[in-house]
């Protein structure tokens, strides 16, 4: 009987099974990038608000605390968008004609509320709590970036669980004094450690961990319920 | 597996079941008359984790529209693709002062049930009602509830209610209908020709404006309250025996011994929390020498009854006959000894009124029942006099509804006067006549007759398809308002939210009718309590305070105070006695109970009420809880009765035989009846006073032989989409409103045919394994050891596995000490009543979904609580027959088998040792639950969760995910409430320590505190039978009553080492020595 296969079909056989293993792996090293790509997490974005509101102008060049408008970030697990009065709290006094602000001026005339373009989202099954978090010591800055720089606000982080998680793990890294919750600007070498010398994140970390006495909590119902 | 095949049908060896029964030692608890009879079919269903079926998808039509709408869901999938972050955030215009955005608000309020008023917190969440507790200020509640106020939040977000008002089907406004009524009103005289229907009445602010305002302006309308589930015999009985109307209110805890006539006082009537409250205080286990007795004389298996210590089933035609010889034995002047009592029911009552008169004087209670006659409540009244307890135990107030009197005698004169075409405009609030009037009045023929209807109701119903107008009425949660409780306790009603269907209610219409139509319900409401409040009755009061601060004090609080009935005192009339032996000589001749002779007796539905809940899935799905039917009413009788009518009990449950084969003749049993909760049950044709229904039959063993009892509320025409179609049978069709509890004289025949009951009792089948232990308050405080002692079961032998040890771990080195707080859950077998508020609290808290009958008869029912129910002996001697409740929720163990199986670890353990479930993990193998020896998790098989709905989606606990299909679930403990108590213990240690300007030391400053985290079922319970908290804390409730209450805990399944948090304090009864049947342990 004559030969089926001629004699390149032993290396075709190994190039086919590497190339399959090959693809499935590149495919799903594609698929894992894609996941965490900007494109896919909504990173990045930025979009058309109703008013054109600058963080930038508000909070770095007015210095605006971000508790004016977001009240209840140390009370309650949703930080709150301000409601059209607290705009008003200014605009009826200042930038009365402006033509950006019609759409302020007519929701608070009309009592229609304006309709903000969400930025943020946590899914459905995540359950994030803003006050512990300010209460421990995390930043606004450590999850929202500079958004005293931002003209518009994007999202900063993945959203992703291992980008919760990366803090969770070792909330030292981020820690900050609590009075410097709010501070956009806080860096950590502006303290000083008791030897005098200036903090670094990892000294300050760890010790405002051990102060807060501060867990490391990677549970499943701590964030899902 | 099984050699029987289809046409082979096993039947139960009655005898040899008897036989073992009576040869086994110790005790044998069994679910269900299949398990009973333990032959190779049930055997075979055990092996089953999730019955036959449940993994597929059969029916044809269903899964094309499930193709339909994966296709849909595809499209939209790729539209998603490139979305942008997603939603629209609206904040509010200036944000309400007092409102944390993302924290719930509580409001005191109290739901309106059948008139009377149950005191409430309700949670909004941004404005949305979506879970109601118990005010423990009000005396009615006492911080707990009952299933019709938890399921009551569903009821406001009801898609059904959505009809708008309507004058001949076309749109109207209020002002229209108010204008039209107010031309009825005044085109003849002062209201001559207009009837006022109305459901009972309580509200002081109401009244004042019926009495005071709308019949002071039109003094000819007629009044008539129609009340179907309610009775007046208490307040007549009262009446025959002190001469004045009056009824009665109970101290329950003050009474060493209980009697109870027909009284099922621990599941109905407007005071049933409380005195369920009152009850289990007087069970408690650390003071067992302080028990209290229950003793039952019933027509039902009630949950009284259940909980009774001493039980014996009646005929409801005989509960007189047994007042009277009560009344006799304990010596009532003038009360004859009745005659044709069974040797045995004189022994038990000898016996039973020997204890009444043995105990110190007002110290014992006799208590009748709601639907006994106005003559067995005169005799309780005459007893509990005797035996000094008027003024100790039992309480006499003034009627606290309106116009007490014979409800039913003045409905049917109302109809009278229809007929006769008296009645030129009839205003009907609230009630549903044509559904409920009862079979000899025939309210539809005689609406027909009235020239004008209007309808001021929730739905659009029965009654408001045959009105003119129909005025949506608002819901409790919609509209201010009052109500009183049992007690009298006045209540303010606060809306929480807008009425999301428009409307209002009776208060708006009569102040739009009135000649100051400007006013609505709030200030009706507040101009009323003003007056009260500046009445010079109130000088104490009023001098005191301001009006502004008393009333925004009785808002926050939820009552009002000094409202409550003042205690009468009362001196039973000298002819009270001679009154009724009369009544009783003129009572029919006594008959003997046979199947020629049987008797029905209706009663309200503990899940659908009259048929006011009819439209209600929380409530349709509960499982009943002697029974655990859901979806269904049936015809309850008992084994006796069942074996001599001949009926073929739960013949098949093999769908390819529906239809088919059928079992006629001598009883027999299908072994597999039951699985899947598929009961395919014969259908009997009652024909009761020359009127007939079907109903399907269901044999709870332990009901009074020669009597059926049937549930109201079922078979409605127009409840609503959930509440209409297929969804049991209306027995008003054969309920007469002269006699509307029971009577004598039905017949019975067999159809022939046959019908599915979802019933869940054998659903979470756990093997047998004596899973319920029981025994006496005797030989508790002798030896509490008993219950560690308890015969293994399957297993045959005494054993005590690890008890008191530190539980066995296969993973070495494992251990179960938790730093922090270490939750766990005690559940008090004594205390439970099977009342199922637990489980539809459950459902309310964590978002679960209803699946429906046919889901339900596949045993795909999502609750993740569930109550089980064990008898315990010979079904055909129901005098000594047992049934014992036992909740189930999430054992949360230590091992827990299920976290072991898990590929995806979409179930772990947390830090503080609680088994987590997430959802997002879980890929929906299954696992889990087939490793679960306790059967307590759920699969969501299909799409339950209504997504498509709008004003449902209202209606969902922020705080909880909502699950979608393919996803397990389970008791989480409520995990988030737990989570929030910690956050907000977080802060507060926070707090402390930087006002001490000290590090933090999480152990002692972020402690929640004991009682600081209720679990839903916790909150709930009127029996206080479900203790959650901090094992860790040795100060805490549960920790106090596991270390108190060592040898009477235990926890389930105990030699699988799984090692429990939640455990079981055993149940103890009190029962009379004298009357404890020898031989098989005690109890």
């Amino acid at each position: 009987m004559p030969q089926v296969f001629p004699r390149y079909a032993n290396v075709l056989t190994w190039v086919i099974i590497a190339g399959v293993f090959l693809a499935a792996n590149i495919g799903g090293v594609a698929a894992m990038i894609f996941a965490r790509s900007p494109y896919a997490t909504h990173s990045q974005l930025m979009l058309t608000q109703p008013v054109q509101f600058s963080h930038a102008h508000h909070v770095n060049g007015l210095g605006i605390d971000c508790r004016y408008c977001h009240n209840s970030v140390e009370d309650s697990n949703y930080a709150n968008i301000p409601p059209t009065k607290t705009c008003m709290n200014c605009h009826s006094q200042i930038w009365v004609g402006s033509k950006m602000l019609e759409p302020v001026r007519e929701s608070f005339r009309t009592g229609k509320s304006l309709e903000w373009e969400r930025i943020h989202r946590l899914s459905d099954f995540v359950y994030f709590d803003h006050s512990i978090h300010v209460t421990k010591g995390v930043g606004c800055a450590s999850c929202h970036g500079r958004v005293d720089h931002m003209q518009a606000v994007y999202q900063k982080g993945t959203l992703l669980m291992e980008w919760c998680l990366d803090c969770h793990r070792a909330p030292e890294r981020y820690l900050r004094p609590r009075d410097q919750v709010f501070n956009m600007d806080f860096k950590p070498e502006d303290l000083q450690q008791a030897n005098g010398k200036p903090h670094t994140q990892a000294t300050l970390g760890a010790e405002l961990r051990k102060k807060y006495d501060i867990r490391s909590l990677i549970e499943c119902s701590t964030c899902h319920r | 597996m099984s050699s029987m095949t289809q046409n082979e049908k096993p039947t139960l060896d009655l005898e040899a079941v008897m036989k073992r029964l009576e040869s086994s030692d110790g005790k044998q608890y069994w679910r269900s008359l299949e398990e009973l009879a333990a032959g190779e079919g049930f055997q075979e269903m055990l092996q089953r984790e999730f019955p036959r079926q449940a993994g597929e998808w059969t029916d044809p039509v269903t899964r094309r529209k499930f193709l339909t709408l994966m296709g849909a869901s595809l499209a939209l999938a790729g539209l998603s693709g490139c979305r942008p972050p997603g939603g629209k955030i609206v904040p509010n215009i200036s944000d309400p002062e007092g409102v944390v955005p993302g924290k719930p608000l509580f409001y005191a309020t109290a739901m309106p049930h059948a008139g009377y008023g149950m005191g409430l917190l309700a949670e909004s969440n941004q404005g949305r009602p979506t879970k109601v507790e118990g005010n423990p200020e009000q005396s009615a509640s006492q911080g707990a509830t009952d299933v019709f106020a938890q399921a009551s939040v569903l009821g406001l977000y009801d898609p059904d209610r959505e009809a708008g008002l309507t004058y001949l089907g076309q749109p109207r406004v209020w002002d229209d209908a108010v204008a039209a009524l107010r031309a009825e009103l005044t085109k003849s005289g002062k209201g001559k020709g207009v009837y006022l229907l109305t459901e009972t009445i309580t509200s002081p602010t109401l009244l004042n404006q019926l009495e005071n305002e709308f019949l002071n302006d039109y003094p000819e309308v007629q009044w008539v309250q129609h009340e179907p589930a309610a009775s007046d015999t208490p307040i007549a009985g009262a009446k025959a025996a002190f001469g004045v109307a009056c009824q009665p209110v109970y101290a329950m805890a003050q009474a060493d011994v209980i009697f109870s006539l027909d009284a099922d006082f621990l599941s109905r009537g407007p005071g049933h929390l409380r005195y369920t409250r009152d009850f289990s205080s007087r069970r408690n286990l650390e003071k067992l020498d302080k028990m209290n007795r229950l003793y039952a004389a019933e027509s039902v298996f009630s949950n009284t009854g259940i909980k009774a210590d001493n039980r014996l089933g009646f005929r409801a035609v005989e509960i007189d006959r047994v007042a009277q010889f009560l009344a006799f034995q304990l010596k009532v002047e003038g009360i004859s000894e009745p005659k044709g009592l069974s040797a045995q029911a004189r022994h038990w009552l000898t016996i039973a009124a020997e204890d009444l008169a043995s105990r110190e004087k007002g110290k014992t209670l006799v208590i009748a029942g709601d639907e006994a006659s106005t003559l067995c409540h005169a005799l309780a009244a005459l007893i509990n006099d005797k035996l000094g307890n008027a003024g100790k135990t039992v309480h006499y107030i003034d009627p606290v509804h309106a116009r007490p009197g014979d409800r039913a005698k003045s409905l049917r004169a109302l109809v009278d006067d229809m007929t006769m075409g008296k009645v030129q405009t009839l205003v009907i609030v609230g009630a549903n006549p044509v559904y409920t009037a009862g079979a000899d009045i025939d309210f539809k023929a005689a609406l027909d007759k009235v020239p004008t209807r209007f309808r001021l109701g929730l739905y659009h119903d029965e009654t408001s398809r045959l009105c003119h107008w129909h005025i949506p009425d608002s819901h409790y949660l919609e509209s201010w308002g009052d109500v009183r409780a049992f007690d009298g306790t006045a209540t303010i009603i606060q809306p929480l939210i807008a009425p999301l269907f428009g409307g209002g209610n009776l208060h708006d219409l009569f102040a739009d009718l009135s000649s100051k139509p400007s006013r609505t319900a709030v200030d009706l409401v507040k101009d009323y309590w003003k007056a009260w409040f500046s009445a010079p009755a109130r000088a104490g009061l009023n001098s005191s305070t301001t009006f502004e601060k008393f009333y925004r004090k009785s808002l926050h609080d939820g009552v009002v105070a000094g409202t409550n009935f003042p205690y009468k005192q009362v001196k039973p009339l000298a002819s009270a006695t001679a009154d009724a032996e009369r009544v009783l000589a003129s009572l029919p001749e006594w008959t003997v109970g046979s199947v020629s002779n049987l008797e029905i007796t209706f009663r309200p539905d503990e899940a659908v009420f009259d048929g006011r809940f009819a439209n209600n899935g929380w409530l349709l799905e509960m499982p009943k809880s002697s029974t655990k039917i859901t979806w269904d009413n049936a015809a309850i009788m008992s084994l006796k009765t069942a074996l001599e009518l001949g009926v073929a009990l739960m013949t098949e449950s093999r769908p390819e035989l529906e239809g088919g084969k059928y079992h006629s003749g001598a009883a027999s049993f299908g072994i597999t009846g039951g699985e899947h909760g598929r009961a395919f049950v014969d259908t009997l044709r009652f024909t009761y006073q020359g009127r007939t229904l079907v109903l399907p039959v269901w044999v709870v063993p332990g009901h009074p032989d020669y009597t059926i009892n049937v549930q109201l509320g079922y078979g409605r025409e127009r409840a609503g989409k959930v509440g209409t179609k297929d969804v049991g049978a209306d027995v008003y069709k054969i309920r007469v409103a002269s006699d509307p509890w029971s009577g004598l004289g039905v017949k019975v025949e067999r159809t022939g045919k046959q019908h599915i009951l979802a019933s869940t009792q054998a659903h979470h089948y756990m093997e047998g394994r004596n899973l319920v232990r029981s025994g006496t308050a005797e030989q508790t405080m002798k030896d509490d050891h008993w219950v560690h002692k308890v015969n293994g079961g399957g297993h045959g032998e005494e054993h005590d596995h690890g008890h008191g040890k530190t539980p066995l771990s296969i993973l070495d080195g494992k251990d179960f000490t938790y730093k922090g707080h270490k939750w766990g859950m005690v559940i008090n077998l004594t205390a439970c009543t099977g009342c199922s508020a637990c489980v539809v609290a459950c459902q309310a808290e964590n978002n679960i979904p209803v699946v429906g009958k046919l889901e339900v008869t596949r045993g795909r029912e999502m609750h993740w609580i569930r109550i089980d129910r064990y008898f315990e002996g010979n079904p055909l001697k129901p005098e000594e027959l047992k049934a014992h409740y036992q909740p189930l929720p999430c054992m949360q163990c230590e091992n827990a088998p299920c976290e072991q199986v898990c590929p995806v670890a979409a179930t772990a353990h947390s830090y503080d040792g609680l088994n987590d479930m997430v959802y997002n993990r879980c890929v929906g193998t299954r696992y889990c639950s087939n490793n679960c020896p306790y059967k307590v998790r759920r699969f969501n098989f299909l799409q339950y969760t209504d997504y498509a709905s709008v004003s449902l989606k209202m209606v969902s606990n922020p705080e909880v995910t909502v699950r979608t299909r393919g996803v397990m679930e389970k008791c989480t403990y409520c995990v988030q409430r737990i989570r929030q108590a910690e956050v907000e213990a977080e802060k507060r240690g926070k707090l402390k320590a930087e006002r001490e300007g000290r590090a933090l030391n999480r152990e002692s400053d972020c402690k929640i505190q004991d009682g600081e985290v209720l679990s839903a079922c916790q909150a709930v319970c009127p029996a206080g039978a479900i203790l959650f908290g901090d094992l860790n804390d040795p100060k805490s409730k549960i920790s106090q009553a596991r270390a108190k209450l060592e040898n009477l805990n235990y926890s389930l399944l105990d030699e699988l080492n799984t090692s429990p948090r939640t455990t079981y304090l055993a149940e103890v009864r009190n029962p009379n020595p004298k009357l404890v049947s020898s031989g098989k342990g005690a109890g």
